[in-house]
């Protein structure tokens, strides 16, 4: 009886050890000043996002055709566009769709180009020769390039957007995986959870995975900024989100002919579009520095 | 040849590893026998064939570039190299296993030992739950004397002995029948050596369990093994049990093993060396293998690789001149 006691409690020790290793890269994350403004404002956006129904002063689609073309004032803090309808809500509105795009492109192209790298890299042989080839030339190929054609083929909407996005930044994480694994799978754990009698798909998940995160994480939350970027460019030239959907790449493309006369229009999308890419990008930057064990202390 | 009955037999075994290099002759025409509950030393330079070997057991080699072309590996009646490999998977780690040489290395180092050795556990029995599987391995932990509590630690927290000794526990957690360990002492210092080796020797009896050794040590194989294997590139050259072995070594390679080994006895001021290298394993000696570093080659030696003869009871010596 005594003997379970003291096990059950040795396993709240194991928890609690282990709880703080991730405290400890939670710890480095937050010295850096950087990542943790980085931080900040994502989870604005992030509270912009899921609250935009309550904090947006209007409806994102409701035209106001007297008031178009208004610069920022107090009933209208970023102003309104062409058709009356208040840019502050359709970029709270917005961020909603920028995160989703982000966030699913992003979880595809991660999950994808995971998988098949490394099957590429712990096969090796004729299958990593198909499969990194195939990488290279969607490598070559220019990612907006590649957005363009895949989203012309299947059509245009947030589905299809997301779809394209992701398929071009799988080539990245499939090289990223192939060249932890190629190191990893030589590793002697390898060979010894082999030995004791676990299938490739267990070692692949349970030993490999586990120790090529960082990287992976790394280049994620990096990427999501560029999905975001990637997504705004495709509303951009009108193949992605279709309006009056709010969408901050097909702000900045309608309100690209009242430049002149209501800068507003394009400036306040844009600063948008900026923001949660800085926002991504300090992130992936603290992250990097965080889980990178060379920098402990 | 014994009286036991054998667990392992292996006959006729060769592998090579084919690269763009030629191809190296790593085992070839191998035999070896383990009778049950026994322990057999594999002895041999670095490059003979032992991991090559052992790996050819558990069927763990890297194909490519490596190729198992003849030879039968007989574990408790059945030949392994003919099973498929679900059901090799069952049998690594489960009736055979494997302690590998560096502690260091062998260890996943973002896993703590404690959910290590429960995986083992629960790739072989799929129906213990994970409270259990807990249990049994804070147990094995125990057994090889390292406390329970410190089943969540990563292996970064541990030191090198201990960690071997981790490695031993998760080799032992499903109860094996073979016990291969590929230099368990070699990376560990003298002290934590004989630490290690008692515990082997004490975990061997407890569990009943044969085992393979693997050393460069010949003291280490005095101390534990019953049975010695020597190799030479590739093949065992000399094969018998201990005594014999020690007592009236008769192969020239192993002569000249012995002769490099100090005598606390006596007063030595030089040690004898074998001459020469280890062959090229892609280009390998005609005739006896070992005749280009032999004192006593003759003519015949280059020509005729010799047959491995029985000159006393179970003792097997592969040379012209016995």
């Amino acid at each position: 009886m005594e003997k379970t006691k003291d096990l059950t409690s040795s396993s709240e020790a194991g928890s609690i050890k282990k709880r703080s290793q991730v405290k400890e890269v939670w710890r480095r994350f937050c010295r850096n000043k950087q990542a943790m403004v980085g931080m900040c404002m994502l989870l604005l956006l992030i509270f912009a996002a899921i609250f935009a129904d309550i904090i947006a002063p209007y409806d994102p689609v409701e035209q106001d055709i007297i008031n178009r073309l208004k610069p920022p004032s107090s009933a209208h803090w970023f102003g309104t566009d062409e058709l009356g309808r208040d840019i502050f809500s359709r970029i709270l509105y917005g961020s909603r769709i920028s995160l989703t795009v982000g966030l699913i492109a992003v979880g595809l192209s991660s999950i994808v180009g995971c998988a098949l790298g490394a099957i590429a890299g712990y096969y090796g042989g004729v299958l990593d020769n198909i499969i990194m080839r195939c990488t290279d030339v969607l490598m070559a190929i220019p990612s907006i390039l590649l957005n363009i054609s895949i989203v012309a083929a299947l059509g245009t909407g947030l589905q299809n957007v997301m779809i394209a996005i992701g398929i071009s930044s799988v080539p990245a994480y499939c090289r990223i995986m192939r060249a932890s694994l190629l190191s990893l799978k030589e590793q002697e754990f390898v060979d010894a959870s082999r030995a004791a009698g676990a299938s490739d798909v267990h070692i692949i998940i349970h030993h490999i995975l586990p120790n090529s995160l960082a990287p992976l994480i790394v280049q994620a939350t990096l990427k999501i900024g560029g999905a975001i970027l990637s997504c705004a460019s495709m509303s951009f030239i009108g193949l992605g989100i279709v309006p009056p959907t709010p969408e901050w790449g097909a702000m900045l493309s309608t309100g690209r002919d009242f430049l002149r006369d209501a800068p507003h229009l394009t400036a306040f999308p844009g600063m948008a579009i900026m923001f949660a890419v800085f926002a991504m990008n300090l992130m992936g930057d603290g992250l990097r520095d965080a889980l990178d064990p060379k920098l402990k202390n | 040849m014994n009286e036991h009955t054998n667990l392992l037999e292996i006959k006729d075994l060769t592998v090579h590893y084919v690269t763009v290099d030629g191809t190296v002759h790593a085992v070839e025409n191998l035999n070896l026998t383990l009778p049950e509950g026994k322990t057999l030393g594999l002895v041999g330079e670095t490059g003979a064939g032992k991991t090559t070997t052992v790996k050819a057991i558990m069927q763990i080699l890297p194909d490519p570039p490596a190729k198992i072309l003849t030879g039968e590996v007989i574990f408790c009646g059945e030949d392994l190299l003919k099973k498929n490999k679900k059901s090799m998977r069952k049998i690594r780690g489960k009736q055979i296993s494997m302690i590998f040489q560096d502690p260091m290395t062998s260890l996943n180092p973002v896993i703590t030992v404690g959910e290590q050795i429960m995986e083992v556990i629960r790739l072989h029995d799929k129906k213990i739950s994970k409270k259990d599987a807990y249990t049994k391995a804070c147990e094995m932990l125990e057994l090889v004397g390292i406390k329970a509590d410190r089943a969540g630690d990563y292996p970064h927290q541990f030191s090198g002995g201990m960690k071997q000794r981790v490695i031993i526990a998760m080799a032992l957690a499903c109860n094996p029948r073979l016990l291969i360990a590929d230099e368990p002492t070699t990376a560990l210092d003298v002290t934590i050596q004989a630490q290690v080796l008692e515990l082997m020797r004490k975990l061997k009896a407890k569990y009943q369990t044969s085992m393979i050794m693997i050393t460069h040590d010949l003291g280490i194989v005095a101390e534990i093994c019953d049975y010695v294997a020597v190799m030479y590139a590739g093949e065992i050259v000399e094969y018998g049990n201990r005594e014999q072995l020690f007592h009236r070594p008769s192969h020239p390679y192993t002569k000249g093993l012995f002769a490099c080994i100090p005598n606390l006895m006596e007063e030595e001021t030089t040690l004898i060396p074998i001459e020469g290298m280890t062959p090229d394993p892609t280009n390998l000696p005609t005739g006896c293998r070992f005749h280009p570093r032999c004192p006593y080659a003759t003519e015949e030696c280059s020509k005729t690789n010799p047959a491995s003869k029985e000159i006393e009871n179970g003792h097997h010596v592969k040379c012209l001149h016995i």
